[in-house]
């Protein structure tokens, strides 16, 4: 556990899993001062509200019995995508697989939204196939399309908005990632389990 | 109402944000000098949650379309009306004109009921990163206000009007080591004994300091931080060494290494700092 200013910890752990555990036990202990439980790649940030002492929030995660708590499940969903994404050759290429096959192997695989970051609804999604897990792109775009499909190192995700991006684009989607009036905002959300379909051009 | 005439280079709906949706990717946003804020909604009589205008370097100018109460504060500007620190009473038509402040950054304006703008997620704060919440402010919005219960409100008993303190010549900030102090080479050193000045390219998301390098660790030099969540005033590294420290429309998850937080109540007063303020940092532990 780091303490991460006066009213948060950052706690370390060695998997995904054990983020999703981390992140499940504080949630079902749900003491009043928690005001964000944050999942990341291999960390957890709890941040309490100001004035909890750390030795509170120490006290809470010393105490959490993880093998007691399983991570409630998440929502499957399942996004439509148009496979027109400007890398897609390059994707291919790199995997040394054709372009169908690259189409194949990335609809093939039922994803688990790891966490968000980067911009409201922006999902980390992890079980990516070997061979689609590549480096970004050299040059980052300085705007990619909303809804733009691509892939960087371990994980795929969708971009909810244009924003600049760095990641490989192997398509879009018409699904709207975030809208803040929807009664659930987010699409994705850390738990849940993704897969994508291909729809005609 | 309020009738937009014109602004300044930047005018806000800033209320005291939406935390709790990091794990959404959703940064805190809410007024950068929330105790200014806060003071101007409890002059005109507004509960301190009440949403109002953060204008960077003031120039914003209104004009009431129905009697209220009006009150800015944070940085100090001259007002058409006269009384800033205060709270003003407009009749139908009047105008309120925010000069340009000489020191400080942000002036922050409250209004007798609140502004009732559309709430995103439970807050009418712009979020300049995401773009949550209203769009910023310009010349011909008009502005709708919340019930304002009594005119007659009165600023609360013992508050008078208010003169903002000088600036210090140095702004000196305290920094809770930590989470990844230790991938720096003497991290309190390095912080203690450097000096930067705040750039002019910050803006809500981050204030960027201009100075001493901070170095890494030797071993760590080359290696990549796997994405992390970081908390409102984290100071993070880029490999430039140049740091940033973190405000209130912050990516909720980040890269590079934070070698410490700069507490929530120093944070005012950096929200305050004009590009080509020294800034200073001092290094502490947190207590437990």
């Amino acid at each position: 556990m780091l303490d991460c200013g006066p009213d948060a910890v950052l706690i370390e752990v060695h998997s995904l899993a054990e983020v999703a555990a981390v992140r499940a036990a504080v949630l079902a202990a749900a003491p009043g001062y928690v005001v964000d439980v944050v999942p990341a790649a291999r960390t957890v940030l709890v941040r309490c509200t100001p004035g909890t002492s750390l030795a509170t929030i120490r006290e809470l995660v010393a105490q959490l019995r993880l093998d007691t708590v399983v991570a409630p499940a998440g929502r499957s969903v399942t996004i439509p995508v148009i496979y027109d994404g400007p890398d897609l050759e390059l994707v291919a290429a790199t995997a040394g697989l054709t372009v169908k096959e690259v189409i194949e192997l990335h609809t093939s695989t039922t994803y688990t939204v790891a966490f968000c970051g980067f911009a409201p609804g922006f999902g980390y999604l992890t079980g990516l196939p070997e061979p689609l897990r590549q480096a970004r792109l050299d040059t980052p775009r300085p705007t990619v399309p909303t809804g733009a499909v691509g892939l960087a190192g371990p994980y795929t995700g969708v971009y909810p908005r244009s924003t600049p991006g760095g990641w490989r684009l192997l398509g879009r989607t018409p699904a709207v990632l975030f809208d803040s009036a929807r009664p659930q905002p987010a699409l994705l959300t850390p738990g849940d389990q993704v897969r994508f379909e291909a729809r005609p051009c | 109402m309020l009738t937009v005439l014109r602004c300044g280079p930047q005018a806000l709906v800033q209320d005291r944000g939406r935390p709790g949706y990091a794990h959404l990717g959703v940064p805190p946003s809410g007024a950068l000098d929330l105790p200014a804020l806060e003071h101007a909604n409890r002059l005109v009589g507004n509960p301190e949650s009440a949403a109002g205008i953060e204008a960077l370097l003031g120039g914003i100018a209104l004009r009431a379309g129905s009697p209220c109460m009006v009150a800015v504060t944070g940085a100090v500007a001259d007002l058409s009306t006269g009384a800033w620190g205060a709270a003003v009473r407009l009749a139908v038509g009047d105008v309120l004109r925010v000069g340009t402040p000489t020191r400080g950054l942000r002036c922050y304006l409250a209004v007798s009921g609140g502004l009732a703008v559309p709430a995103a997620l439970g807050s009418r704060s712009t979020d300049v990163l995401s773009g949550l919440g209203p769009a910023p402010l310009s010349a011909g919005d008009v502005l709708p206000l919340g019930s304002q219960g009594t005119m007659s409100a009165r600023p609360p008993a013992g508050e008078a009007p208010t003169q903002q303190d000088p600036p210090a010549p140095v702004l000196e900030l305290p920094v809770l080591l930590g989470p990844r102090d230790d991938w720096f080479h003497e991290p309190a050193v390095q912080l203690a004994t450097g000096q930067w000045t705040v750039s002019p390219a910050g803006n809500r998301i981050g204030v960027r300091l201009h100075g001493t390098c901070l170095h890494r660790a030797q071993h760590l030099r080359d290696v990549e931080l796997p994405t992390e969540p970081v908390v409102t005033g984290a100071v993070q590294v880029p490999p430039s060494g140049q740091p940033v420290i973190f405000l209130n429309d912050h990516p909720t998850t980040g890269g590079y290494p934070v070698v410490g937080v700069v507490p929530p109540q120093a944070l005012p007063a950096l929200a305050q700092a004009r590009p080509g303020v020294t800034v200073r940092l001092a290094p502490a532990t947190a207590v437990r």
